[in-house]
């Protein structure tokens, strides 16, 4: 299968590989997929007083378009609130990285990563929210 | 190692480059200077001339087998022979019995002509190898029923290179008297093949799988105990009305040639990709969490199929693009699902999805090799870093007890 550009791109240089400490309050973690499927994704944000997402980080279990779509989106994330990171579509993602449509579950599974993370956040944080 | 030309191929199983001597073999029988006659023109030399060149092709792949001529049907490939050998005996035998047994892990030109039989009434029963890709032969005998015609069993595995025991399957089939079918598409010419001593009634062939042409291939169609096919291709009654379509010389030449150089130095290409083929495994194996699918020992060293345990097959293909290899995962198809041959040897999915398939040929050179180690060996470690699965085997984590929501 031939790869786009930009997939390449984020597939030869991913952006924010790593992990951020999972029991630290202010860190939502997201893992989506299966190994059965060929894809997991483990996706990590960490949120500061403001609600803003300071930092992001990814790991991926998959083909280059999985990694290139949880690569593409740790840059998203970063410096977007947690309710703007929620919005994020997994159409824009399949645009911006001209995924073919046979690759396109690779973008769902980062909207599904993102959402995760922030639902995890949102639960570890649950008393903070409500009196907020 | 800078000027070396890449990317390498190391996909010898898909196919091989045809031999210089072999396409210069075929040109002769193509030009107007060449013999270019339709072997079937009885009224001139032209024709005599090609029907002279096919008859020596017949030869060669016949020493090769250890067969007689007469027994050799020429087909467009492995996949026609195989279709006229299963479909052909299946429906000239059905007043005999509606039962044919075969193997998951066959070639789908063989488990796809099965699944029409099934669809025109047949029952099929696919087993399951061991978790060494070799079939039991004490559950296959248990298998055979009253009505069981044929038996379908490919020599030696397109994706992990197991051989099966021809020799014993033949025995078993004959003393039921049932039809014994082999796909040898990856054996001929790579390992010994003796007719005489095999009880096979039915061998399917290629050439480009052995350093002849694509397009062509045989089907070996036993005389004595006498096996009937009814014909799939009607016309104008070539090859004794089994096969009809006017032979394509040139091709037929170049299998004839490919066979012939094949049976000269098979023991030296044997022995060359057997080194390579240690040296591969001896670069590779001492990486954590690495498998050899198949047997070590009961194989064709040209395949070798092996798991990196937690990185992806695709992402592998991606990251190794120096080396033309292929995935045992099956997503380059786009369909996702891992191969269906790991999944019948048991593998697990993270297993079957983490697979690449290396075949080494006639071609392939030590440096070959020590590239591919070293290129296999980064993405393995590059693609590991970002795996979370191996983050998590690292941390202890058994990811078999996961509840993973399928996707």
């Amino acid at each position: 299968m031939a790869y786009g550009k930009k997939v390449l791109d984020h597939y030869e240089n991913p952006r924010n590989v790593g992990t951020l400490d999972k029991d630290d309050k202010s860190v939502g973690t997201g893992m989506v997929g299966a190994p059965a499927c060929g894809d997991v994704m483990k996706l990590q944000i960490k949120v500061n007083e403001e609600g803003v997402i300071e930092d992001a980080k990814f790991k991926t279990y998959g083909c280059g378009s999985a990694i290139a779509s949880s690569s593409l989106l740790t840059e998203w994330v970063r410096g977007k609130t947690v309710e703007q990171a929620q919005e994020i579509k997994n159409s824009e993602i399949a645009e911006e990285l001209a995924l073919p449509p046979v690759k396109i579950h690779c973008s769902v599974l980062a909207e599904d990563a993102i959402k995760a993370a922030v639902n995890d956040y949102y639960e570890k944080n649950e008393t903070k929210k409500e009196t907020a | 190692m800078k000027d070396m030309k890449t990317p390498i191929y190391l996909d010898y199983a898909s196919t091989t480059p045809i031999d210089k001597r072999v396409a210069d073999k075929m040109f002769e029988f193509m030009t107007m200077d060449g013999k270019y006659g339709n072997p079937a023109s009885r009224s001139h030399s032209f024709g005599w001339d090609a029907d002279e060149a096919v008859s020596i092709s017949r030869k060669h792949i016949a020493d090769l087998i250890n067969a007689d001529p007469r027994e050799i049907v020429w087909t467009s490939g492995a996949t026609e022979s195989d279709n006229l050998a299963i479909k052909g005996a299946a429906h000239f035998y059905k007043k005999k019995g509606k039962h044919i047994i075969t193997v998951k892990t066959e070639h789908k030109a063989v488990l796809d002509a099965c699944r029409q039989l099934e669809r025109e009434g047949f029952e099929v029963t696919y087993m399951e190898p061991m978790s060494d890709g070799i079939l039991d032969l004490e559950k296959l005998e248990a298998e055979i029923r009253e009505d069981t015609v044929l038996i379908s069993v490919m020599h030696v595995n397109n994706e992990i290179g197991v051989i099966q025991d021809i020799e014993k399957i033949g025995e078993l089939a004959r003393s039921k008297n049932i039809i014994f079918h082999v796909d040898a598409a990856q054996s001929a010419g790579k390992i010994d093949i003796d007719l005489e001593k095999m009880k096979v009634d039915l061998m399917s062939f290629s050439a480009h799988k052995i350093y002849g042409p694509k397009g062509i291939g045989a089907l070996y169609v036993r005389r004595k105990p006498r096996v009937r096919l009814e014909a799939q291709i009607h016309g104008g009654g070539h090859e004794r009305g089994l096969r009809s379509g006017t032979l394509p010389t040139h091709q037929i030449v170049g299998m004839g040639e490919a066979f012939r150089i094949a049976k000269e130095e098979m023991n030296k290409d044997y022995e060359k990709i057997l080194q390579l083929r240690n040296r591969l495994w001896n670069g590779v194996k001492d990486m954590e969490e690495v498998y050899l699918n198949g047997d070590f020992e009961n194989r064709y060293p040209g395949i070798m199929n092996i798991s990196f345990n937690y990185v992806e097959g695709e992402s592998l293909i991606m990251a190794t693009k120096d080396i033309a290899v292929s995935s045992g995962s099956a997503c380059t198809s786009a369909s996702l699902e891992p191969s269906f041959v790991l999944r019948a040897i048991g593998r697990s999915d993270e297993l079957a999805h983490s697979s690449l398939r290396m075949s080494i040929g006639r071609f392939t050179t030590e440096e070959d090799i020590d590239l591919t180690i070293e290129t296999v060996t980064k993405a393995v470690e590059k693609l590991r870093a970002l795996s979370p699965l191996w983050e998590m085997y690292k941390d202890g984590i058994d990811i078999s007890k996961i509840e993973w929501a399928a996707h």
